[in-house]
This record gives structure tokens, sequence and C-alpha cells, in this order.
């Protein structure tokens, strides 16, 4: 994705892996969202605007994102930036996992989320029943999907499921 | 006053017929130019595209005239590198043309972006690795020497030549036409294919990826090939447009008889190598990705008749006419052939662009359908208005055809 973006607003991590947008640099093409297969990026089509009083919701370590720029789930940066200067603060030069912890899994009431090193052998997320959606493409998405159920799985790997099938031919 | 400017020995319509020529497009480029102020004010939001449909007709605009541009560049390629002589009857057409549809092409992607005045951040931070760079940097430069190259056009008018200071400068500019012409090429070359190298790399979208040499993908050199070819088809065009509206002779049959020769020639080479590129996608580098290809031609209504139409009706088909030398020498076959090889890169550049971002890649997506919204429509229709209008005024007032006054006089 990085490789897409004309002017390097698409920042990957070397150390995380992550993959983040800068939204001061975009210069708004939607270039990376033609490339995109799996649309996880949105383009601020409107203002940010938020009724008198909602704006005292807003997360005070994340910035509102402008009108006319492309953004991305970036694996609540902040929150790896608050934990990187914890650690450093104490003196350590890597965080501890249990410190950086996306909003997202903190706030899922089932636990349906996880989030930890893929790089960490000690860790399940590469588990046997755990998939990745169009891992055939080579794109090497860092989300992996995990269920027990045979269906799911074919699903997610289908290069086309066979009820849009018939409903495209008809259709 | 405004006859004055008109060179001598050339006539042109009153001043009232004119008037009333330009102000149905004066007309709609105004109603373009609101759509697209509504655009820039208001936001993306005036469209029709989404998150999922993220280009639309505005890139389909900018593929498709930058590639009927490309006239531009061919002709300057074929008349001061190659020196095929007969194509100086037209290219002060063809640099009209280029220069049309290259700056009607930007303006249309300033109004695209949702920050158009970050424009210059990709010249201040440059991914030497995106395609989109590439587009960047050679189309602006190639619009700074169309521009150029339309400067001594502008200063042969009649009353411009009467200041001396222009007439040394337009004297001097010749000299660099050869220099302006191999730069032109260059850039060219680059940018056609860059924009075609945009849809070959998006290896997330199996339907537009391709394979290709070292980091160039195929439709990388397709694209070049197919604006090449089309250009002259639109130069053809074009003036035998303007010789049907303006009711004057204004080149040799036999100019516009090479034009669709070169034209045929390299629309058979891009058939050739477009079925070559079509049928490896087929067997091979869409399989191995997962996707048959067969599947892309089951939502409809993009059947396999697209595939036909691009391959066989608007290649094959204007191709073989072009080449035929009997057929070239009838004007309707000839221009009706140059129509259809134009029919065919827009449907070209609709495919890469629409096809590409209607078909769901994700087992679970669905087909995705869009309809430009009035505004996207209305910025469109403010370059073709635009286009017309500065074609107009440059045939009116600057000698875009110089064998204009000796086929008047026959």
């Amino acid at each position: 994705m990085r490789q897409r973006c004309p002017q390097q607003a698409v920042d990957v991590d070397p150390r995380t892996g992550i993959v983040g947008q800068m939204p001061e640099r975009c210069l708004g093409c939607r270039y990376c969202m033609a490339a995109c297969p799996y649309h996880a990026r949105y383009f601020n089509w409107w203002d940010p605007r938020w009724p008198a009083g909602m704006e005292k919701t807003l997360n005070p370590d994340v910035a509102p994102r402008m009108r006319g720029v492309v953004e991305k789930c970036n694996f609540c940066h902040g929150r790896w930036h608050a934990a990187k200067q914890k650690a450093a603060a104490a003196g350590k030069s890597e965080i501890e996992p249990g410190d950086y912890v996306p909003a997202c899994v903190e706030a899922c009431p089932t636990g349906a989320i996880r989030f930890g090193d893929l790089n960490d052998p000690s860790n399940d997320l590469r588990h046997p029943d755990s998939f990745r959606l169009l891992k055939k493409l080579g794109t090497d998405p860092k989300i992996y999907y995990r269920s027990k159920r045979d269906w799911v799985r074919n699903v997610a790997q289908a290069s086309r499921p066979v009820s849009s099938q018939k409903e495209a031919s008809h259709g | 006053m405004a006859n004055n400017l008109i060179a001598r020995g050339l006539k042109r319509c009153s001043t009232r017929r004119f008037l009333l020529w330009i102000a149905p497009w004066a007309a709609l480029l105004a109603f373009g130019l609101y759509s697209a102020g509504l655009c820039l004010v208001e936001g993306l939001n005036q469209t029709n595209m989404d998150n999922r449909f993220a280009f639309g007709l505005w890139i389909f605009l900018d593929l498709t005239v930058i590639a009927l541009g490309a006239g531009a560049f061919f002709t300057g390629f074929l008349l001061y590198i190659l020196k095929v002589d007969e194509l100086r009857a037209v290219i002060n057409s063809a640099v009209v043309i280029g220069l049309v549809c290259y700056s009607g092409a930007v303006a249309v992607l300033m109004v695209d972006v949702g920050q158009p005045l970050r424009a210059w951040f990709t010249f201040w931070y440059p991914n030497v690795h995106s395609m989109l760079t590439e587009v960047t940097f050679c189309i602006t430069c190639y619009l700074t020497v169309l521009f150029i190259e339309y400067l001594p056009i502008v200063l042969k008018n009649r009353k411009l030549r009467e200041i001396p200071t222009f007439l040394v400068f337009e004297f001097e500019l010749h000299k660099l036409i050869y220099v302006l012409a191999g730069v032109g090429t260059f850039l060219s070359f680059f940018h056609q294919g860059s924009l075609g190298g945009l849809y070959g790399v998006l290896r997330g979208r199996p339907f537009a990826f391709r394979e290709g040499l070292a980091v160039w993908p195929s439709t990388f050199f397709l694209f070049i090939i197919s604006a090449a070819a089309v250009g002259p088809s639109f130069v053809l065009l074009t003036t035998w447009l303007v010789e049907k509206i303006s009711r004057k002779p204004l080149v040799r049959p036999a100019v516009l008889e090479l034009l669709g020769r070169i034209s045929g020639l390299l629309l058979a080479v891009y058939v050739l190598a477009k079925t070559v590129d079509t049928l490896v996608w087929i067997n091979r580098t869409s399989p191995e990705s997962g996707f048959p290809a067969a599947q892309y031609y089951s939502w409809r209504p993009f059947g396999t008749w697209i595939l036909f139409a691009e391959i066989v009706l608007f290649g094959l088909v204007p191709a073989l006419i072009m080449l035929t030398p009997r057929l070239r020498a009838h004007t309707g076959w000839l221009v009706s052939a140059a129509a259809m090889a134009c029919c065919g890169v827009a449907l070209n550049r609709f495919v890469q662009t629409i096809q590409t971002l209607a078909l769901p890649t994700l087992s679970f997506d669905k087909f995705l359908s869009y309809y430009p919204s009035w505004q996207e429509v209305g910025t469109f229709l403010a370059v073709v208005a635009y286009g017309a209008l500065v074609y107009s005024f440059s045939f009116r007032y600057f000698q875009l055809f110089p064998e204009e006054r000796e086929r008047y006089q026959i």
C-alpha cells in the first residue's frame, strides 16, 4: 500500500508492521482506496462537525481528521505512543505487551478481538483455525480471523460465493 | 476589430456567427464551472462516489482525454524526430488538441482530489515507488512543454507578429522545437505507461493486476501503444470535423490517409499485444491469484461482450479498415474507423477504471454500481466545453492548418 501513495502519506512501521496514514500529508487522491481489496480505507467526504456539546466526547489524544483525506484503522497509534512513553519513563527500551491494546480490543464485551505480536511464538494468534482474507493475493494482511466452522472458512477463502453468482446472472 | 486578428488569406465566419457558435459552449462551461465550484467548496460529498467506488467519471475522463491527446506528442515525434514531413499540415492542430486534453485533465484532477492545495506535496515528498508520482511528474512537465509548443502558434498571430520582440521570441522558440518534441515524447511515453501501470500493479484487484517486465506491468506498455495508436486517429477525426463545421478544405486527403495508416498500423500492434496479454491473464495471472477469469464476465452488464467490443469491434475492425488502402481512400470509412478506434480506447479506460472497482474481490462483497451525480457530469461537460472553446478561438485567430490557404485557393 505504501508503494501506491504518491506523496508518502502511507507509512509502514518496520518495528510493528502496522500500516499508518498521515492525514496531514494526504492529497485525497484515493488511489490507496482503489488498491485496497478489503475496503479498509475511508475518505472524509464531509467536514468533521459535531453537534454542540458532542465535541466533549472527542479523544484528546487523537486529532480529528479534516475533510478530503483518507484514513484507516491504525491500531490506536496514540495508545502505542503512550505505551512507548511509559516504557521510556521507566528506562525500558521495549514496551510491556499489556500496555498497548487498541481501544476496540479493550472495549469488546465478549473478548472476540485479540491483539498481539504475530512474531511472538507464545501467543495463539496463528491457531490452526485461523485464516486471512484473500491470502492468495499476497497482500499479507495483519488481521487473522478464527472459526471452527468449515463453511465460514470456505466462504472467506472462496473467490466468489455461489449465491452471488445466481443473483448476478439474474440481475 | 477582431477580424484584424485573423491571418491574411484565411476566411473565417463573421463575428456575429462566431459568437453564436461559442455561446452554447460558454454556457456549458459556466454550468460546469459552477458544478466544479460546488465540489471544491462543499467537498466531494457532491459526487456519487463513495468509500468503495473511490474513482468515477472523472478518472475515466482523465485517462481517456490523455490517451486522445497523445496525438500531440506522437505527431511531433513523427514529424520532428522521424521526419515524416507530411504531418506538418496537422502539427499545430495536434498541439492544440494535446494542450486542451492535458490541461483539461489536470483541471479535473484538481477537483477530484480531496485536498487540491496539497498538490505540491507530490513534488516535495515524492514516493519514487508510486506510479502516480511518475504520472504527476510527467504530466506536469509535459503540460509545460505543450504550453511552450503552443506559444509559437499564438505568436504567429497577425497582430502579435507586428511586435518585433514577439517575432524574435517566436523565431528562437522555433529553434527549440526539436528538443521540445524529443522531451515531449520521452515524458509522454512514461506518463501514458504509468497511467496503465496504475492499475496493473494493483495486486489486490486481480481483474486489473498484470504481470510484466521489471517494475512495469503489461498495462504500462499497452497504454503507451494504445495512446500512440489513437492519437493520430483523434487528430484525423478532429481535422475532419473542423473541415465539416467550417466548410473549408484544410488538409490534403493524403494527410488524413497517412494519419489513418499510422493509426491502423499501431492499432494492429496494440490488438496483437492486448490479445496476448489477455490470454496470459486468463490462463495464468488471474487463476494463480485464485480468481478464474471467467467469473469477471458473469456480472451483468459486464459480460464477455465488453472484451469482444474492446479487442475486435473497436480494435481489430478499425485497424483492418485503416490498413486497407481501398477502404482508407474513402473518407467515410476512414473517419468511421478513426471514431471506432477512439471509442475503443475510451472503452478500455472505462474497463480499467469502472469495471475494476465494480467487481467484488472479497467473497462476501457485492457487485457495485455507480452513477455520476449532476455535479460530476457538469464538471465533465466543462472540460468538453473548454476544449471546444480553446480550439474554436485557436482555429479562428491562429493558423492551425498551414495548408489551408493553398487548399482554399484551389
